[in-house]
């Protein structure tokens, strides 16, 4: 086996060494009734040409944006990746290092994490990041647990326009934790609607979340959302689940959001089926001590150089056990990287450009389609990527129909909602072409004809 | 001996914001080919204050100079207990970078997924045979996650029953995730003492008609194996409670063993331990979790099925947990774990797990007697030493800092918590004995360099980028992020 260097004159001389006569001594304590007495049943070891050939068929059945023309969104999105990301994620210094215990020879990692923490805080306008959770949902699950545990409060108020995975998670981590979530309703221009959080909001409540944008793509009022929670007593949480459109929209940190979760993925990150993923996470100064996940602070060696180290480590698992402020042991580490060498490389003007070609590019998509006879916008608040689209014709015999042209033409909505079993979701970023966009139009014209 | 820990060139490097330019760019897109657009001015921002201008050159020479800062496993031996850092084969980061499976939206329909689906399919399957379970789901994205997942699948088996117990018992030497985890699923923790290995009598007194579950570690983080895990089983199991184990340490047994026939009811794998996938400096692992039939209707989801020659999520999960992540799990690293098992095939996982007890215990005959062995029983995969024995005023810590300047990584310390001044050492089976005789080689003369030099120890690492850091200071005056006064 090409990955364990052991040959039979390695065994025998070791066995001897060791004082036992094979290798079935060694595993004397493993008593003689829970062993496993028959071969594995796997299939057999294949070489290398052989895996890449069955793995390449694999990959043949799936499509992907080189097969087809996407529209998907959703929480993941297909964007710019600089050549140079990959690259230098894969110096395995970085990839096959583990968590950075020994910060001596972690300096790498150390620093990039830091660099990581300070750009997430720039980006989302808030005083502290940790660094990493493992992705959006289970960021906002956390920024969940953390409002619970400062306001010691057992409500949760989740906007319906929050992305439905991200609820379904938060639902998850709270099962049995004997809390109350409440979801409040969206209003007519796709933002949660202000009369029905107003009449759920009470002074039980620890945090009312609310995505930026949500999940119908548009803007949430989260100044007023804020200042609505905080009359309450409650914490306004803010989940971000497409960080391109910080580089356009008001950061959360100015808008009084006191917890800011969200996914990286759109910075760099292959699509990959759903993940990996990364997870961000940024609290006020305040309640830094009550944040989950590891972070990285600067300090200084017995030289007086500059160095970095993990730290605050009290509030961890491994060192509080049952009292921590949550299980999570090690992050998303490597994709936290991606996103750092990101940001590194688009920069200041880089990701306003990018966010300025998905508004233009969804909002050209918005006025083509809206054109087309059986289609209609569904929400008239101020949106970014993407839009949900009502169609007089069956969602399904729609997108099944654009498949057929070639195109993912979107997300339906009606497993998630029910009463927008007409709708459909759809993203459109900087790598849609115009001429997909017209492909799309022309596609879904061709059935109303 | 060789010493392999050397001093080379090790270039300084700033902060990316310390070295920003107003007006660099280190990106290309295409031109805009429709209307500009804009949103109403109340809702935008001024630029991202701070935020880095780089050219592409800046970005790519800075974190090549970061990496060179870092040890990893391709850098040399990494024996971290418990944390089965063993080779990650390169054709597998080749796999998870094929167009088709990496460029893959988790939207898009089941039917033009199938590759992915199936890949899936198979994977679960593949580790339900290796771990004796009735079903796999790949859901959680880390052994912590899956914990979680296990815990909150005990719990829901538990009210499905109308049952209302309270406690879930942990043994000393468990990983903190253990205890942590048991809270978030709304339990007590009972810690419980072990001598080594777990007790019948030791499990029994705590026994009551409150114990929701019982968490294991096998093997322990010891690294001996629960020779009593089968009576252990059956008696949480005949008091109405469940079994998890943390599969942290599954390395030592493929092929050998299987939690599933020892009784245990649920188990997180850690496809970046047993399953060749790597750490990525702290992430993204995969913590996939087996359980037996009756206890499937809960697991997250929805999960991934074969009906005849078709790939597709689960539709009937009423009683899941639900779902853990936004959506499928760590699906690229699934897929480096996927092409790890087929590389090896089961002869080959058995073969690994052999001789990563081999490995371990030649270790432990070579450094017997130099370090203190609190522990005697036959070791499998990792073996614990203590500084009990060290002279000079030198302790583990030390030890470990001095192995740098040897150029090693070092190996867990100070845990497990029972053993004072834990070296918790675990080679895995993708070293040489020559790799392990220079270790030990090291090992046993840096403990007679803590009799007759103990600054040596006391004053490492020297060769490394910085020299030990001031933890307090860090701890006491928080400095997050980069300001831009300073």
């Amino acid at each position: 086996m090409r990955y364990i260097p052991h040959t039979a004159a390695d065994v025998s001389e070791m066995l001897e060494r060791i004082g036992v006569k094979n290798l079935e001594d060694l595993f004397v304590e493993v008593p003689g009734s829970v062993r496993l007495k028959r071969p594995l049943d796997l299939p057999e070891a294949l070489s290398e040409t052989e895996l890449l050939r069955e793995l390449k068929k694999l990959a043949a059945k799936n499509a992907t944006p080189s097969t087809h023309m996407s529209f998907l969104g959703g929480g993941a999105y297909h964007h710019f990746s600089p050549a140079a990301i990959d690259l230098l994620v894969s110096r395995s210094e970085f990839y096959t290092a583990y968590t950075p215990y020994q910060p001596e020879i972690s300096q790498g990692t150390l620093q990039a994490i830091f660099e990581f923490q300070t750009m997430i805080c720039q980006l989302t306008g808030m005083d502290v990041a940790n660094a990493s959770m493992y992705d959006g949902a289970s960021a906002c699950a956390e920024a969940v647990l953390m409002a619970v545990r400062l306001t010691r409060r057992k409500r949760v108020l989740l906007s319906r326009a929050l992305n439905p995975r991200y609820r379904a998670t938060v639902a998850t981590y709270c099962l049995y934790l004997d809390l109350e979530l409440i979801d409040v309703a969206v209003a007519d221009d796709g933002r949660t609607d202000l009369k029905d959080l107003a009449a759920k909001l009470d002074n039980s409540t620890a945090a009312v979340v609310a995505g930026y944008p949500n999940y119908f793509g548009v803007v949430e009022d989260l100044a007023m959302l804020s200042e609505r929670a905080h009359e309450a007593g409650a914490r306004m949480v803010a989940a971000v689940a497409e960080p391109v459109a910080l580089g356009l929209l008001k950061p959360p940190g100015e808008l009084g959001a006191d917890i800011v979760a969200g996914d990286g993925q759109s910075f760099g990150l292959p699509l990959a089926y759903g993940g990996p993923y990364v997870g961000f996470f940024t609290v006020r100064q305040k309640d830094l001590r009550a944040m989950p996940g590891r972070l990285v602070g600067e300090t200084t060696d017995l030289d007086g150089q500059r160095g970095f180290v993990l730290t605050l480590s009290t509030r961890e698992q491994h060192i509080r056990r049952e009292k921590a402020t949550s299980n999570i042991c090690s992050n998303q580490g490597l994709c936290a990287l991606v996103t750092t060498i990101f940001m590194s490389l688009l920069g200041k003007q880089g990701l306003r450009e990018m966010a300025g070609q998905n508004l233009a590019k969804a909002a050209y998509a918005r006025q083509q389609l809206a054109g087309v006879k059986g289609f209609s916008l569904v929400f008239d608040g101020p949106s970014f990527n993407e839009f949900v689209v009502r169609s007089v014709e069956p969602v399904a015999d729609v997108l099944g129909r654009l498949e057929k042209s070639g195109i993912l033409g979107g997300i339906a909505l009606g497993d998630d909602y029910p009463e927008l079993a007409d709708c459909f979701l759809v993203c459109v970023t900087e790598q849609n072409q115009r001429s997909e966009i017209d492909a799309l139009v022309a596609a879904l014209q061709g059935g109303a004809a | 001996m060789t010493i392999l820990g050397n001093s080379g060139l090790v270039l300084n490097e700033k902060l990316l914001f310390e070295h920003s330019d107003p007006g660099r760019k280190g990106y290309s897109l295409p031109k805009l080919d429709v209307p500009e657009a804009a949103l109403p001015a109340e809702l935008c921002r001024d630029e991202i204050a701070g935020f880095p201008e780089l050219s592409e050159v800046d970005v790519v020479r800075h974190f090549t100079r970061l990496s060179t800062w870092n040890y990893g496993v391709d850098s040399g031996f990494y024996p971290l207990g418990s944390c089965t850092m063993k080779y990650n084969p390169k054709v597998n980061e080749i796999a998870a970078r094929l167009p088709g499976l990496a460029d893959l939206h988790p939207a898009t329909p089941p039917h033009l997924a199938q590759g992915i689906l199936e890949l899936m399919d198979k994977l679960q399957t593949s580790l339900a045979e290796v771990s004796g379970f009735a079903r796999v789901t790949l859901q959680p994205a880390a052994g912590a996650h899956g914990e979680l997942a296990g815990m909150l699948v005990i719990r829901a088996w538990h009210e499905a029953r109308n049952s209302t117990r309270s406690k879930v018992l942990i043994p000393d030497t468990a990983h903190g995730t253990n205890p942590a985890t048991a809270t978030l699923a709304g339990y007590d923790v009972v810690p419980i003492a072990s001598e080594g290995i777990l007790t019948l009598e030791e499990v029994e007194s705590h026994m009551d008609d409150d114990v929701a579950a019982l968490m294991v570690t096998n093997p322990n983080t010891l690294g001996l194996f629960e020779s009593n895990i089968e009576e252990i089983c059956k008696l949480v199991h005949d008091r109405g409670g469940l079994v998890y184990c943390d599969g942290a340490n599954l390395n030592a047994l493929m092929g050998i063993a299987r939690p599933g026939d020892m009784g245990i009811d649920v188990m997180h794998f850690n496809l970046h331990k047993t399953f060749s996938t790597p750490h990525g400096g702290g992430g993204p692992g995969a913590g996939p979790v087996g359980v037996t039939e009756e206890l499937i209707p809960y697991l997250p989801g929805p999960g991934v099925e074969r009906v005849g020659d078709e790939y597709r999520f689960e539709t009937d999960n009423a009683e899941s947990i639900g779902r853990l992540l936004a959506f499928h799990g760590n699906v690229g690293i699934m897929v480096r774990a996927y092409s790890y098992i087929r590389s090896m095939g089961g002869a080959g996982l058995k073969h690994a797990s052999e001789m990563a007890v081999l490995n371990a215990n030649y270790i432990r005959a070579r450094l017997e007697g130099v370090y203190e062995l609190p522990y005697k029983n036959r070791s499998l995969h990792e073996v614990i030493f203590s500084d009990k024995d060290l002279e000079g005023g030198c302790h583990t810590l030390d030890v470990a800092k001095r192995l740098i300047d040897y150029g090693y990584h070092p190996p867990t310390i100070y845990f497990p918590l029972v053993v004072k001044g834990a070296i918790m050492i675990e080679p895995t089976e993708t070293e040489s004995p020559d790799v392990l005789d220079e270790f030990c080689d090291a090992m046993i003369a840096i403990a007679g360099e803590a009799r007759d030099n103990p600054d040596l120890l006391l004053k490492a690492p020297m060769r490394s980028k910085v020299r030990r850091l001031d933890e307090t200071t860090a701890a006491r005056k928080p400095r997050l992020k980069w300001e831009a006064s300073e």
